[in-house]
């Protein structure tokens, strides 16, 4: 409204400000928006042709929106499940920068939340103040070590980041079924692979209890608001972000302009993996209480579609973060209400990639809300 | 004016959201959460599925599912019914038992049951659900003994879990009752009782590892394996369907597996029950008739919770005095006189 008013030659300087990121606005949000409808839309013809009935489709996506943000509870549960997204997300997001395409994030989450875990049951004596960020940085830093034998691997070797990752992740599986059986560490009474429970003083409290027992939202959304400044700052304001996106966007000029290459990848490794290994910790310090072989849940990989829909931007991942935490939540609800598989989220969840992969796809099919040339847009 | 009118309609409408919903309320809704094996796995989350859907058919109540896709989903799904218009939840399975617990001391007024856990001290809104399950393992192990011909049978569980490792238990002693009886000396692969180790595949899903499994326990001379893992086990018929019956035989477990898996229906040789289906029915019963108590439910032979199921086609290979002397076991167990538990 007061750029009308505005004397002509302000707005032509907002616009030329405004000009540049235009494409990237575009990028950012709408081919992302369009995605999410057409993924939506193909979902409900994906429902269609596993012969579910219009009324229930209609009644399935009001499900999806009241049970990812239809009420407190509902908000409740999007954040719990958005935050290890979120997270994780980030530390993928930083080795995509670097150019490094790292599908380890399952890994370190399963060695970061074990070794939460370990300290936050076998730590006593400390207050809440101390015990909380011990085990909160004692699983970043078990994250950033198994992270970093990949980039390790990469720097000195040449192995490639995507193999020796995937390999890790299979490796910390097994590592996390040996060490939940050792004496220490298994529950009492039992013979599966269970860990002992968190002592109160390293959990992350739950913060609307007050309200109703059953809200999960925990201090772990703190977390993850610092996360994202934090990566933000790592990525765009300080040097090593710096280096991390010269090697990403061209390793050779970035080596010729006198950056270490191997050092950067092994960097890059660590910071994905201490956001990863976070992710894990907020998962048993704030939700689970305990580690068992399943509690890292395949979100490392769901992490690499936030990422990757986040535009490997901090604050993209956290809406992409967010997006999938409510699609979890919302899915759920439509399990409840529509009695639609929970498979079918699934669906849509990779469609959703699908378009935000291929943007020309959907300038194709939604040619509105994008410029069309320049010609246009000099009128 | 025109406000005034709108406001009477959204009053309107949202009298009949509240008629509506409170003629919901008034049927009986029973539902289940399932484990991470999913709602149509053929054995465990589908035998208590097939309770409700029972107590649907004779008692008129109205029913839910939703499926855990991982242990991380247990509370959420609990929760996420609880918002919800059920009167009775049901949590099928072992590893709900924290779960479930928390969310039952967190909202007195809503009735559980679980399937598999009990507590000690009992919860007065939770209806545990045990099976005294090694009693028809012990028959299955009886029988495997009295029907291999390698003089080898194996086992293989899914977790280390006590609902798990009762079947295997059952199965090696029932096993080990054959050789003391007939001077044999069949050996069972898979499960140590007293050191409580054995063969696991650490999941409920994979049906690689089923097959896997159970061709280790195959190359290693077993021609009858009781894979105790839920899905896992179709797995394992799979194989048995390529290898021949003659060579590789199923026991089935939870449910008949003949029945809810009839394209491998050749390879079962008999299936241990756990008739979820009818203690699942008794607490939906029992809450209708508001005489729901929290404690624990135990299934054994004498009351059918658990049995053997029949050989189906395979009858004719079962010798008719091991038929005899499985019934006279049966009987013993229930009588008391054999003790199933060591």
């Amino acid at each position: 409204m007061t750029d009308q008013t505005a004397p002509d030659a302000l707005t032509q300087k907002l616009l030329q400000r405004a000009a540049p990121g235009r494409a990237e606005f575009e990028d950012l949000v709408i081919v992302p928006i369009f995605a999410v409808i057409a993924a939506l839309i193909l979902g409900a013809l994906v429902m269609l042709a596993t012969a579910v009935d219009l009324p229930t489709i209609g009644q399935s996506y009001v499900a999806l929106i009241r049970g990812s943000v239809g009420s407190l509870n509902a908000v409740s549960e999007t954040l719990t499940a958005a935050a290890p997204l979120v997270l994780a997300g980030l530390g993928l997001a930083l080795g995509f920068r670097a150019g490094l395409f790292n599908i380890g994030a399952e890994g370190q989450i399963v060695i970061g939340g074990l070794v939460a875990v370990i300290v936050g049951f076998s730590v006593t004596g400390l207050p809440f103040a101390l015990h909380l960020p011990l085990a909160l940085l004692a699983g970043a830093a078990a994250g950033a070590f198994y992270a970093s034998i990949a980039g390790w691997l990469r720097a000195t070797t040449g192995a490639h980041e995507v193999i020796t990752t995937i390999m890790l992740n299979l490796i910390s599986y097994r590592i996390l079924d040996y060490v939940l059986r050792q004496p220490f560490i298994q529950r009492e009474g039992r013979a599966d692979p269970i860990s002992q429970s968190v002592l109160e003083t390293a959990q992350l409290p739950q913060l609307l209890t007050w309200i109703d027992p059953n809200l999960r939202v925990h201090a772990g959304v703190f977390l993850v608001l610092g996360a994202v400044a934090l990566a933000h700052w790592l990525l765009f304001r300080s040097k090593i972000g710096f280096e991390f996106r010269a090697s990403g966007k061209n390793p050779d000029a970035a080596r010729y302009a006198g950056i270490r290459a191997s050092l950067i990848i092994i960097a890059a490794m660590a910071s994905a993996g201490a956001m990863a290994g976070l992710a894990g910790a907020n998962q048993v310090l704030g939700v689970l209480d305990r580690a068992t072989p399943g509690f890292s849940a395949g979100i490392g990989f769901d992490a690499i579609s936030v990422a990757l829909l986040g535009r490997s931007h901090p604050v993209g991942v956290l809406f992409a973060g967010l997006l999938f935490g409510a699609l979890e939540a919302g899915g759920r609800q439509m399990q409840v209400d529509a009695g639609v598989s929970i498979d079918l989220i699934g669906i849509i969840q990779a469609l959703i990639i699908v378009f935000i992969a291929a943007p020309l796809l959907v300038r194709a099919i939604f040619p509105w809300g994008f410029r069309k040339s320049r010609q246009e847009r000099g009128a | 004016m025109s406000q005034t009118r709108s406001f009477f309609k959204g009053f309107a409408i949202a009298a009949a959201f509240l008629i509506g919903s409170s003629a919901a309320a008034s049927a009986f809704t029973a539902c289940q959460i399932t484990d991470v094996g999913g709602i149509d796995d053929n054995s465990f989350n589908q035998t208590a599925w097939k309770g409700i859907q029972d107590a649907e058919a004779q008692l008129g109540v109205q029913s839910r599912f939703l499926e855990s896709q991982a242990e991380t989903d247990y509370m959420p799904n609990i929760n996420s019914l609880l918002g919800g218009e059920c009167d009775l939840i049901f949590t099928v399975g072992f590893l709900f038992g924290d779960a479930t617990k928390q969310a039952a001391e967190a909202n007195p007024d809503q009735k559980f049951s679980i399937v598999d856990f009990a507590y000690d001290p009992a919860i007065p809104n939770v209806a545990g659900q045990l099976f005294a399950t090694d009693e028809a393992a012990f028959l299955a192990g009886y029988l495997a003994a009295g029907m291999t011909e390698t003089g080898i049978i194996g086992t293989f569980g899914g977790i280390n879990i006590p609902p798990v490792t009762i079947f295997m238990d059952g199965f090696v002693r029932g096993a080990n009752h054959y050789n003391a009886r007939n001077g044999t000396d069949v050996s069972v692969l898979g499960w140590n009782v007293d050191s409580r180790e054995g063969l696991f595949t650490n999941n409920f899903e994979s049906l690689d590892d089923g097959r896997a499994f159970a061709q280790n326990l195959y190359d290693e001379g077993a021609d009858i394996i009781l894979p105790v893992a839920g899905p896992v086990g179709l797995g394992s018929a799979t194989l048995a369907d390529e290898l021949g019956r003659d060579s590789l035989k199923i026991i089935g477990v939870d449910a008949d597996l003949y029945f809810t898996d009839p394209e491998k229906r050749h390879v079962y040789l008999t299936s241990i029950l756990k008739r979820m289906d009818s203690t699942v029915f008794q607490v939906i019963e029992a809450a209708i008739n508001d005489t729901f108590e929290g404690g624990t439910i135990i299934g054994t032979l004498e009351n059918s919770g658990v049995d053997l199921a029949p050989f189906h086609d395979m009858d004719a290979l079962v010798s008719d005095d091991l038929k005899a002397e499985i019934e006279t076991i049966r009987q013993a167990i229930i009588d008391g006189t054999i003790s199933v538990s060591g």
